[in-house]
């Protein structure tokens, strides 16, 4: 049977969106800054992508309270378990109409493959983003200006980090955005991150049966 | 609902704060009020010349003329006498060369080459009178020529070739009792025909600059500010600040920007952040050479061609010169885009009597010190002179030939057309040897651009430099700059995982659909 669960909460999915807007206004603008197009004048492209860069900062702050405070964090444990067989179901299953191996519930909203890409992004592309944002920012003309303790010599090497980030978010945003079709129905999941309600399936199945030993909080919420 | 609202609420609050604190500055108007109160305020000279009786006596000679101004202005000669206009050098510290009294005695350039030996000619445009090939004396005050500074009615010249003295038709008289500060003209009449023409040597100063437009100068123009020389060319004791580092190499007594407009002149921190490495000049400098052309090429080594035995001249559309038998060909161009590079304030010179260590490149007459990594070096833009000139390849001296003389049959090249007895001659002169044997290399002189300053409208932008292609700074690769810089292996694969990610997820999609299709047709069939 299939019960509406309220699964994403209102800050979380105020976070998500926030962080979509300003990932693509900082990629529009940091690929102006970086040469390769031309749309808002350098200025402006200069200009804007620091203000959204603090205010991405501001949002992580927010974002990291939010995670240690209610517990969040824990869903992006990685695990091994059911990773062979979510990829699986990505390259086969998906194709025979087979059921999502892992089920979605509040306690664990995340599939194996998420939470490994999910916490890959939280402790290595985004603050790699962020720590190479800020020395562009703040570091130090040879020897003049700025931060005197960041005497840098080039920002040569903080800019190449800056810039191979800022390509692997872009090819994350691609990947990300079609797998949001492949909830239960095409549109599910963007439903569910957009009213934070989403159909989960309560019912005995299969798979439950594997993933029962493992999640034994899922099933005592499930039922 | 709330929750949202509420979050949405605080987040926007902060948002604004934060561009309201990003995009907030502190303009300096101090400094500019007071600019601009300096520059409504008429000058008023405290005393009147033409009333003093010692001014109205006939003067016979020039020099009766810095007699009298002294016998008033009596602590004046002696400044004179100490400053580089009159000595044409200065003292300066070079690294490795320890102090050396640099200047046009000891100097060589890749225009005229030299002025030893041409004194008669070169003297022109010298504070003096009296200056003959040998034996003038720098100690002699009545050998001062105050007029060609100070004459405010615009009718004060020099003779050619006269050894400084002024023609003969000038009223000595009527200009010693129109003295005053100097005019643009005063300095220009010299400083815009250095090297034989209009704007021959620097491209940014030239007789366009006497009543120059806001286009070709946004201080000196007629219709704005009406800036003499001297306005930033401030002078104390008759030491004037300023000097072009085709002449000197130390970092002291330079006219700067900053000394009105601050270190911080732009609104936008971003831009101030650029003065750290950027001179002023590099961005509101955009061209040189506005209004008439400068002289970028000098080949002496085609000098010496004759028709009819007789030398001649071949000029451009404009009027310019591109050939001269006494002096080889040139190439002139206008409304040029500056070159680019570090300099720290020091400078590097050839000097009469310098080896030269590597012939078979270009030979750096004044090399600008400066790097990326220096911290008291800036971008700046300048003019390269480029020439070939006569070397010894023997002793691999640079030549500094005899050029000039009254008549023929004294070795002087614009008379003779002889190379080998100029050279010797010319050497000679200077007490240096020379092996018989002629050849020219390259050598390049670097002018540091700091007039011609345009409207802030028409100053570079940031796509200028930052850019892939074209950028203003392409020859100075020693930094990392966005948008000209990146690395191709991170751009490439960047690229190619974005690329393959479209892919796949078009493959992927598009397996979906199909395979879609099919069950819901293998379903119907069942039914």
């Amino acid at each position: 049977m299939k019960n509406k669960v309220y699964i994403y909460r209102s800050f979380e999915r105020f976070w998500h969106w926030m962080q979509a807007i300003l990932i693509f206004f900082l990629a529009a603008t940091g690929f102006e800054i970086h040469g390769v197009i031309n749309f808002f004048g350098y200025a402006n492209a200069v200009k804007y992508h620091s203000v959204a860069a603090y205010i991405f900062i501001i949002l992580i702050v927010f974002a990291i309270f939010w995670h240690f405070a209610t517990g969040e964090w824990k869903q992006y444990v990685p695990t091994l378990e059911h990773l062979r067989s979510q990829i699986d179901f990505y390259l086969v299953g998906i194709f025979r109409n087979a059921p999502h191996p892992t089920k979605k519930s509040v306690l664990s909203k995340l599939n194996p493959l998420q939470k490994l890409v999910y916490l890959a992004l939280k402790i290595l592309v985004i603050p790699t983003m962020v720590i190479s944002g800020l020395l562009y920012m703040f570091y130090r003309y040879p020897q003049k200006g700025g931060i005197e303790g960041l005497n840098i010599d080039s920002i040569n090497v903080i800019a190449l980090f800056h810039t191979a980030g800022a390509f692997l978010l872009l090819a994350f945003i691609i990947v990300h955005l079609y797998l949001v079709t492949t909830g239960t129905t095409i549109t599910s999941n963007l439903k569910a991150m957009i009213t934070g309600y989403e159909e989960i399936e309560t019912e005995e199945g299969s798979n439950e049966e594997k993933s029962n030993k493992t999640n034994l909080k899922e099933e005592v919420v499930n039922e | 609902m709330k929750k949202i609202v509420i979050s949405l609420v605080i987040l926007g609050l902060v948002a604004v704060t934060t561009i309201g604190l990003l995009s907030s500055h502190v303009v300096e108007q101090s400094q500019l009020s007071l600019l601009r109160a300096r520059l409504e305020k008429k000058k008023s000279i405290p005393v009147d010349h033409s009333k003093f009786p010692e001014l109205q006596k006939k003067f016979t000679s020039p020099q009766q003329v810095t007699e009298t101004c002294i016998t008033c202005h009596n602590k004046t000669a002696d400044q004179v006498i100490h400053s580089n206009h009159w000595n044409w050098e200065r003292e300066e510290y070079i690294q490795g060369r320890g102090i050396v009294y640099l200047g046009k005695k000891n100097a060589i350039n890749n225009f005229c080459i030299g002025v030893e030996g041409n004194e008669q000619s070169c003297a022109k445009c010298h504070i003096g009178f009296g200056m003959t090939a040998k034996g003038f004396s720098f100690t002699d005050p009545k050998n001062i020529d105050c007029l060609v500074c100070h004459d405010n009615t615009e009718t004060y010249s020099k003779g050619n070739e006269m050894g400084g003295a002024p023609d003969p038709s000038v009223d000595l008289n009527k200009i010693a009792q129109n003295v005053g500060e100097p005019n643009r003209s005063n300095c220009g009449v010299c400083h815009f025909y250095g090297g034989g023409g209009n704007n021959v040597k620097h491209g940014d100063l030239e007789k366009s600059m006497f009543e120059p437009t806001r286009d070709i100068d946004v201080h000196m123009a007629t219709t704005g500010p009406n800036f003499s020389c001297v306005e930033c060319h401030t002078t104390v004791d008759h030491n004037i600040s300023g000097k072009l580092y085709s002449l000197s190499s130390m970092n002291r007594n330079r006219a700067t920007c900053e000394q009105c407009h601050t270190s911080n002149p732009h609104d936008s921190e971003i831009l101030n952040k650029h003065t750290y490495k950027i001179a002023c000049q590099t961005c509101h400098i955009p061209v040189y050479a506005k209004e008439n052309a400068t002289k970028v090429a000098w080949d002496w080594s085609t000098a010496g061609q004759l028709k009819d035995d007789k030398p001649y001249e071949v000029d451009d559309s404009d009027g310019n010169h591109t050939y001269l038998s006494i002096k080889g060909s040139f190439k002139w161009g206008k409304n040029l885009k500056p070159d680019y590079v570090w300099f720290n304030g020091t400078a590097e010179h050839y000097l009469l009597g310098d080896t030269i260590k590597d012939v078979s490149k270009p030979l750096v007459l004044n090399q600008l010190n400066g790097s990326y990594l220096d911290k008291e070096s800036k971008i700046i833009p300048v003019k390269i002179h480029r020439a070939k000139q006569p070397y010894d390849p023997v002793t691999r001296l640079l030549i500094q030939p005899k050029l000039f003389a009254e008549k023929k049959g004294e070795g002087a090249f614009w008379k003779d057309f002889d190379w080998e007895k100029a050279a010797e001659v010319g050497m000679k002169d200077v007490n240096l040897p020379f092996s018989g044997k002629i050849e020219f290399i390259q050598t390049e002189m670097y002018w540091p651009l700091n007039h011609m300053v345009s409207s802030k409208d028409k100053s570079l932008t940031c796509t200028d430099c930052h850019t892939r292609d074209n950028s203003r700074l392409a020859g100075l690769n020693d930094f990392y700059m966005p948008a000209r810089d990146y690395s191709p292996f991170i751009d490439y694969a960047g690229l190619t995982v974005v690329l393959l990610s479209f892919a796949g997820v078009f493959a992927h999609g598009t397996l979906r659909i199909v395979s879609s299709r099919k069950r819901k047709r293998g379903m119907n069939n069942e039914k």
